[in-house]
């Protein structure tokens, strides 16, 4: 086999990746934005009082996470069209994105709700015991604690979307790597042009690592950990 | 009246029950000190009075007012909204055994923190209030420090300032002393002493006798989920008359 230097670099330099990059960069952000949402009303309603919201939740975990994703987004393209008589007839990449904001809410409901569960009940107490009410003593004292808990793995779910959305491809959204096959699918050259590829989703991924990065210095994610305070006590 | 009004407090968790109709009175001014046994109920107690645990019958009433009740037309009690509890517990400080600062805060912040949301004092003046308050439990110098960074015995003294910080008109304090090494309970105690002076109403679950003896007006002593025997410290400590009282001061005066 020859590697074809010339189509590798064509390729790597030209222009027609510039669009499908930025377009793989917003479904992610959307995407997790929708999941990020979903999970905070998720995780709340999983540790509600209420017993019918907790059941809908696992409804929801469960359906979500034990479906294939692929699945849910050719279902969400092609099926809830025919389904609804195409009064729902979303654009492909729409419908790709919110499949993907669906399904990963599911997994960002447990990252929350798991953040949430790791503050001190203690500290819960102490704001309400203060005065304040329920969902100040959650905006001010216990999100904030949880928030430490919930950002390292968020981060790692923001890279894992980033890749998914290649996903999208079999709907026909003109991302990165449905790009590649279009471009493949011509030429031929498909070591050429997944190395490509591969270098615009390594670049990506590396850009959102690096702000990962900064987010968690700003939170001080490694210097103060929830957990000292016990150590503390145990300590003096 | 009474600023305090306990009547025939019954509580469940689950099957069990742990308060079996309490009522005690506690005045203003008065220091009021629960013994007896872990599991009789004086925890559990102290907790209803600011709502932090449901009644499931009897009454709370603290200033007058129930706390995290109002009565119905039909006359019996229903929860109220979380606001208007929560403006009510406001006014009830309360200090944990495991002095529950906030982690994320600094010590100085851990003071300002509910003046601000809660009561909407302006920030600057409440960092004012804060580091007086700081000042006189004797932790000026850690405003800016996290919880973590301090030892047992300052983070109590630190919760102490945090309650006081909203002016409660009673503090409530849960085995204030119970989670610090022994060499650190002192300064708690010091602290609290300086509270009893200034006239604060409090009540206090404890097991730190010779404390409870010097500056409790009243002994109340609990027994599964009963007040068994109420009196002044001297004559609670030196000629106990309940039983329990007798079995209970008889086990914790024993030398080790």
């Amino acid at each position: 086999m020859a590697f074809d230097g010339k189509a590798f670099f064509d390729t790597l330099f030209s222009t027609q990746f510039f669009l499908p990059a930025l377009t793989t960069l917003g479904i992610t952000l959307a995407a997790m934005l929708i999941a990020i949402l979903l999970g905070f009303g998720g995780a709340l309603a999983a540790l509600s009082r209420s017993k019918a919201l907790r059941g809908l939740v696992q409804i929801y975990l469960g359906f979500f996470r034990g479906v294939p994703v692929l699945v849910q987004i050719v279902f969400w393209y092609n099926a809830v069209p025919v389904l609804t008589n195409n009064a729902i007839n979303l654009p492909a990449l729409i419908a790709g994105t919110l499949a993907l904001g669906l399904n990963e809410g599911a997994y960002m409901t447990e990252i929350i709700r798991s953040g949430l569960i790791s503050v001190d009940p203690g500290q819960r107490e102490a704001a309400r015991a203060l005065g304040m009410t329920k969902a100040k003593a959650m905006r001010r004292i216990v999100m904030p604690q949880a928030l430490r808990v919930i950002i390292p793995p968020t981060g790692n779910q923001f890279i894992a979307m980033l890749k998914t959305t290649s996903l999208l491809f079999a709907i026909a959204v003109p991302e990165i790597f449905a790009t590649g096959t279009g471009i493949y699918g011509r030429n031929f050259k498909y070591f050429e042009v997944l190395s490509v590829v591969s270098i615009w989703y390594l670049v990506l991924t590396g850009l959102l690592t690096l702000i990962q990065k900064v987010i968690e210095r700003r939170f001080h994610i490694k210097e103060r950990q929830p957990a000292k305070v016990v150590l503390a006590l145990e300590h003096n | 009246m009474a600023l305090v009004e306990i009547r025939n407090v019954h509580k469940r968790f689950g099957h069990q029950e742990v308060l079996k109709g309490v009522s005690l009175n506690v005045d203003a001014g008065e220091v009021v000190c629960l013994l007896g046994a872990s599991g009789s109920g004086k925890t559990t107690l102290l907790r209803c009075i600011n709502h932090l645990e449901s009644v499931d019958e009897g009454e709370i009433k603290v200033a007058g007012e129930l706390v995290g009740y109002a009565r119905g037309a039909d006359g019996k009690l229903k929860e109220e909204p979380d606001r208007i509890t929560s403006a009510k517990r406001a006014r009830i400080g309360m200090v944990f055994q495991r002095f529950n600062l906030f982690a994320h805060l600094t010590v100085l912040e851990n003071v300002a923190e509910a003046p601000v949301q809660v009561l909407r004092v302006a920030p600057a003046e409440a960092e004012k209030r804060a580091l007086a308050l700081l000042a006189s439990v004797g932790l000026k110098d850690k405003a800016g420090h996290y919880p973590h960074q301090l030892s047992g015995g300052q983070q109590q003294r630190v919760a102490i300032a945090r309650a006081s910080a909203m002016e409660p008109r009673l503090m409530l304090f849960d085995e204030p002393t119970s989670a610090l090494d022994p060499e650190l309970v002192g300064e708690v105690l010091e602290t609290m002493r300086r509270l009893t002076a200034d006239g604060m109403t409090m009540v206090l679950v404890t097991h730190e006798l010779a404390f409870a003896r010097e500056v409790a007006d009243r002994v109340i002593m609990m027994a599964d989920g009963q007040v068994v025997e109420e009196a002044p410290p001297g004559e609670f400590f030196t000629a106990p008359r309940h039983p329990r009282s007798k079995a209970f001061l008889a086990r914790i005066m024993k030398p080790q």
